[in-house]
């Protein structure tokens, strides 16, 4: 069996603030097949970028292991970790803030080349050119500057960037949530193209159910530091069973339904602790379930 | 308040246009439509489309390069012919706002009753007394069990459903004909965002608010609108009850924005199509 392209395990992340401990992180364990597209859902507060900056190497976790590759990479000198962790690439959601205003995007998209170790500036030119076309963008934009397109066209370039380095990994939070509807398909399917002619794996970051379920093979349920449910993506929507997944789920605006202006009775969300294990309900598809839950059933 | 048969709001031929390098841009062209209390009708469409220069405009808050021509009618009253104080009036006791981002919107450093009385006292000439009461009820209004521990807060101690909620509340205070409520949501967490749409929904058929809802999201449009209105560069394309809009489209525009919203359901359907989509080894 191959191994698979990213691994987390067990991943904790605490930050202090103010003198309080805050959890972002309590045991996170996923893994990411190759060619796979993981979706990581959940709303504000949930860990989920957390996850991704860990996953790429921006941020260090308090404790776990993370393998690329079935290889362990958090306990590597830091020269060969930053080598590793080229093969994660990260696209953000705000293309205004993530490219460099007053670098040219030819500039940009080539600084990761180099960085890969190509140092022929007439290569890099090329490759640049190549891969804005690849992205679906003319191949003289190289020459302008980030100020000069639509958002769309942005993250397309950013996009570009993150695979010059060639990665095997692209790890994406938000990556259409700025963006008009209209766009945002165009982007989801150039993201779907790009990881079938490259066999990327992705982990895809979102607070969208229906961009989750357009684009990723598996989904993981983030709530409160921690994953309370994942499996296959149509599984998990049409059949949710942790009660935070149905909230969100049912919490999705959608067509033939009014809101009553009434009050939904509220619903009781488990507490989990390090002890709760998870629970398989379907081929691949497991729940977290709270040790209550557990000692009862 | 309102002129008995009239609309409590009026707008007729609006537009909105700015000098530019090439030519004057109109981002709001030459648009119409009315908004009664106890109704919600909605302004859909994607950014550029001229829905929220179409707020600003019937606040009468645009900016100073804008112009404007049309004739908006508030409670029978010419919103460009009323002299600055008293359009200082109308915002707030006839117009209620609440905007998309409520932590720009509230003042970091006053509590929220401070902030909640203020318009009170201004615009109702109520005591500090009696405006704290006001400010109580609102806030009992929109849903907080506990509105004097919300009072003796900050916008910082408040999560942002809760900041939003407040925002509704501070406008409902002053009991206006009509709240525009401008991308309320977008910024809030999807099970908030349920929340606060319940809210705006309670908030007409309770309070017999009329609520301008400003959103570029149709699914929003399809919970909670009884009418809408879609944008596009500055026009209106196609208006009329939402359900018969949204069932039956006659514009492109609109048959292409519903084409292109996707549900989770139709991600999950379009899934299949997709070629290549690898199995878990």
């Amino acid at each position: 069996m191959t191994p698979d392209a990213l691994t987390l395990d067990n991943i904790r992340k605490t930050f202090s603030s103010g003198g309080r401990v805050v959890h972002a992180l309590s045991g996170v364990s996923l893994s990411v097949g190759k060619g796979e597209t993981l979706g990581v859902i959940g709303e504000s507060g949930s860990g989920k970028s957390t996850l991704g900056r860990i996953a790429v190497g921006l941020e260090v976790q308090s404790s776990g292991k993370l393998f690329i590759d079935g290889e362990r990479v958090d306990d590597m000198s830091a020269v060969m970790r930053r080598r590793r962790l080229r093969q994660c690439q990260m696209i953000f959601q705000d293309p205004y803030s993530s490219l460099n205003p007053r670098l040219t995007v030819g500039h940009q998209i080539g600084e990761g080349l180099y960085a890969a170790g190509v140092s022929d500036w007439r290569e890099i030119r090329s490759t640049v050119a190549d891969l804005l076309e690849r992205v679906g963008l003319p191949r003289d934009f190289a020459d302008r500057y980030p100020h000069e397109f639509s958002g769309g066209q942005r993250q397309r370039i950013a996009i570009a960037r993150a695979l010059a380095p060639g990665p095997e990994i692209v790890v994406a939070d938000e990556p259409v949530s700025a963006l008009d509807v209209s766009i945002q398909a165009q982007i989801l399917d150039l993201l779907a193209e790009i990881r079938r002619e490259n066999r990327l794996s992705y982990l895809f970051i979102s607070h969208d159910m229906a961009v989750v379920a357009r684009l990723c093979d598996r989904v993981a349920v983030m709530h409160r530091g921690r994953v309370v449910e994942s499996g296959p993506i149509a599984a998990v929507i049409e059949n949710p069973q942790h009660p935070y997944t149905r909230n969100l789920l049912d919490a999705v605006p959608r067509f033939g339904r009014r809101r009553t202006g009434r009050k939904p009775v509220p619903v009781d969300l488990p507490l989990h602790g390090d002890g709760d294990r998870f629970v398989s309900v379907g081929e691949g598809h497991t729940v977290l379930q709270a040790s209550e839950d557990a000692a009862a059933g | 308040m309102t002129s008995s048969g009239n609309p409590y709001l009026t707008v007729r031929d609006l537009t909105v246009s700015f000098q530019g390098k090439g030519g004057e841009f109109h981002a709001v062209d030459r648009i119409g439509f009315e908004l009664d209390r106890g109704e919600i009708l909605a302004l859909v469409g994607e950014s550029g489309s001229g829905k929220s220069m179409t707020s600003l405009a019937v606040m009468r808050l645009l900016p100073q390069a804008a112009r404007m021509s049309g004739r908006i009618t508030i409670a029978g009253d010419d919103v460009a012919s009323l002299p600055r104080r008293q359009m200082e009036d109308v915002r707030g006791a006839r117009i209620g706002m609440v905007f998309q981002e409520p932590m720009t919107s509230l003042n970091p450093v006053l509590t929220i009753a401070r902030q909640m009385t203020e318009g009170l006292i201004r615009h109702q000439g109520l005591s500090r007394k009696a405006a704290l009461a006001a400010a109580r009820s609102a806030l009992d209004d929109v849903g907080f069990g506990e509105p004097d521990r919300v009072l003796s807060q900050y916008p910082h101690q408040l999560s942002g459903g809760m900041r939003q909620r407040v925002m509704i509340a501070a406008a409902l205070a002053l009991r206006p004909g009509i709240l525009i409520a401008d991308e309320p949501t977008t910024a809030l967490d999807v099970t908030v965002q349920a929340q606060v749409l319940d809210l705006l929904v309670d908030l007409k058929s309770r309070l017999g608010s009329g609520i301008l809802l400003i959103t570029h999201d149709i699914g929003v449009v399809a919970e909670t609108a009884d009418r809408v209105a879609v944008m596009r560069h500055g026009r209106i394309v196609e208006t009329g009850a939402t359900d018969a809009v949204l069932r039956n489209p006659t514009h492109d525009y609109t048959k292409a924005l519903l084409a292109s919203h996707l549900t989770v359901e139709k991600a999950l359907g379009l899934r299949p199509a997709e070629k290549g989509a690898p199995s878990r080894s």
